[in-house]
């Protein structure tokens, strides 16, 4: 190898790997193009449609680096020291953003929560005004939940900082479709040939969609499986994938469940006729766990409806990595935030490489 | 591509006298400390931690004594981590066994500018308490740009600040020596 010095230096070779950028812009597409990597150009995170399988793999070994990280004694280290992180939150949410706090935190960076649905659009401002009065504030990056689909690209398109999507409706929640990609790859190796079934509110949910196509890109089958008024028409065309409305018939052979949770608080009318009648036919119960492989794994995004979609025998079970999720999920985080901080000053100092 | 070609310009160190400068580099160690037993290996991220593992069976040669053997990766730690055209790869750190009190010898392969070292020691810090910290490099060539200095140096290599010095080892090029890069320029 050559020298570790860290002094900016003219590179050896071609350029080693290609920023992780999601266009979801032309100008930040042509951020992206061989030759014209601008630097200062925002790094989003949009959606899993826009990444390659070697982006996704760039950003799970950040991942597993950072991993490490967590797990010392002193869990933070310098590296986004002086960037500051706003979490704008228009949907509660505590888990993701808990996480993206933490993993902010660990990096050093400010994190500033902001919770949209207790202020400014209640009152009547547009969300291009909010984003307005955001980007006057200087964000370094923007991590975003919304319940309508396309608030990320919208603001990406309209501030000069890094998006990251945190969930916009149910259409995609990029962060969480890699955190279980990377617990299945930690206990797999890969997830080529792998077979994933998707079990629940299909339709309810903010993490399916983001998952059929990380799960796709990374040469895994996913099965879905609900009841009929749960399955949203058309899914079919997301990626490599089968609809089951029987629970048997769907995680027969599979080497790992997704449950998903009813969401109750979502459903503009019931889709379901008791959380009894769901239990007995669509939740993951020792009665039925064992007609997948042997091994297989049992994952739920959360929070759990204990003894609804997911007994608790099963979800305590020793195939369940549901906890693990959580843990690579900070990590996963983490990994976003430094691959998507600006370099500094980059617009007014041209790195060495350049000249 | 990059726009210039990296040359050859000369070569150091050919012939086992890697091998010949890391027994130095490993005599010299045993004779700054009291107990063998006290001293740890860290070698930094990618560059020393080859040298440090072969630092390691000298050692043990010598004393009888093995030592453990961290990796270090500073890429956290960095002053310029956001300056260049893209962000450094992060890798896993590996030190499972504790700093505080030990004599711990961190290993690099080139010294340069200083700063690779002295985001290594904010690192280590982290990490604990240790003793002292001593800075074993095969290659200084010269270039600082912080008040750093090395306690143990294999061999001073004289390079311009275009130039690039690389230490390729057996273990991932085949052959051992020391190589100075430059840029090719017209007629010379």
């Amino acid at each position: 190898m050559s020298s570790s010095e860290t002094r900016p230096r003219p590179k050896k070779k071609g350029t080693k790997k290609k920023v992780v950028a999601a266009p979801g812009t032309p100008e930040v597409k042509a951020a992206d193009e061989p030759g014209s990597n601008m630097p200062g150009a925002p790094r989003h995170l949009l959606g899993i449609a826009e990444l390659s399988r070697s982006d996704i793999h760039e950003i799970l070994d950040t991942a597993v680096a950072f991993k490490e990280v967590m797990r010392r004694s002193i869990k933070k280290v310098p590296t986004l020291r002086g960037k500051m992180v706003i979490n704008l939150f228009f949907e509660p949410s505590t888990r993701t953003r808990t996480s993206f706090e933490i993993a902010g935190k660990l990096l050093s960076a400010d994190v500033i929560n902001f919770s949209a649905s207790a202020s400014a659009l209640s009152k009547g401002e547009t969300l291009l005004d909010t984003a307005r009065n955001l980007r006057a504030m200087h964000p370094d990056i923007l991590v975003v939940r919304s319940a309508s689909a396309g608030v990320p690209w919208m603001l990406a398109r309209n501030l000069d900082c890094a998006i990251l999507n945190a969930g916009d409706g149910a259409h995609e929640h990029p962060s969480q479709a890699l955190l279980d990609v990377l617990t299945l790859r930690e206990r797999w190796g890969t997830l080529e040939g792998k077979t994933v079934a998707i079990v629940g509110d299909i339709s309810g949910s903010r993490v399916v969609g983001s998952n059929i196509r990380c799960l796709s890109k990374l040469g895994a089958r996913v099965r879905l499986c609900g009841p009929p008024t749960m399955i949203p028409w058309g899914i079919e065309e997301l990626g490599a994938l089968s609809v089951h409305h029987r629970l048997e018939e769907a995680i027969e052979g599979v080497d790992a469940v997704m449950m998903l949770r009813i969401q109750k608080e979502r459903a503009a009318e019931p889709t379901y006729p008791s959380d009894r009648e769901y239990s007995r036919l669509y939740g993951l119960s020792p009665r039925n766990v064992d007609l997948t492989k042997k091994d297989a794994l049992i994952l739920h995004p959360g929070p759990m409806n204990r003894g609804v979609e997911i007994d608790p025998a099963v979800a305590d079970g020793p195939r369940s990595v549901i906890l693990d999720q959580v843990e690579n999920g900070v990590a996963v985080r983490m990994a976003l935030l430094y691959l998507s901080a600006r370099p500094i000053g980059a617009a007014l100092e041209p790195p060495v490489a350049a000249a | 591509m990059p726009p210039y070609n990296l040359i050859e310009k000369r070569r150091y160190l050919e012939g086992g006298r890697i091998n010949a400068k890391l027994d130095e580099i490993a005599k010299s160690i045993i004779e700054q400390v009291s107990d063998p037993k006290d001293v740890v290996l860290v070698g930094i991220r990618t560059g020393g931690v080859p040298l440090a593992e072969r630092l390691r069976k000298r050692l043990k040669k010598t004393t009888g004594v093995e030592t453990p053997l961290g990796i270090l990766d500073i890429t956290l730690y960095r002053d310029d981590v956001f300056r260049g055209l893209e962000q450094p790869e992060v890798g896993p750190t590996k030190i499972d066994f504790v700093l505080g009190d030990r004599l711990v010898v961190l290993v690099d392969d080139v010294l340069y500018t200083g700063r690779t070292v002295r985001a290594a020691i904010d690192a280590l810090m982290d990490f604990g308490r240790p003793r002292r910290i001593l800075l074993a490099v095969l290659v200084d060539r010269g270039g600082r740009e912080l008040p750093i200095a090395a306690d143990i140096v294999g061999e001073r290599v004289e390079a311009r600040s275009d130039e690039t010095v690389e230490v390729r080892l057996a273990e991932n090029d085949g052959d051992d020596a020391v190589v100075v890069m430059g840029e090719k320029r017209k007629g010379g």
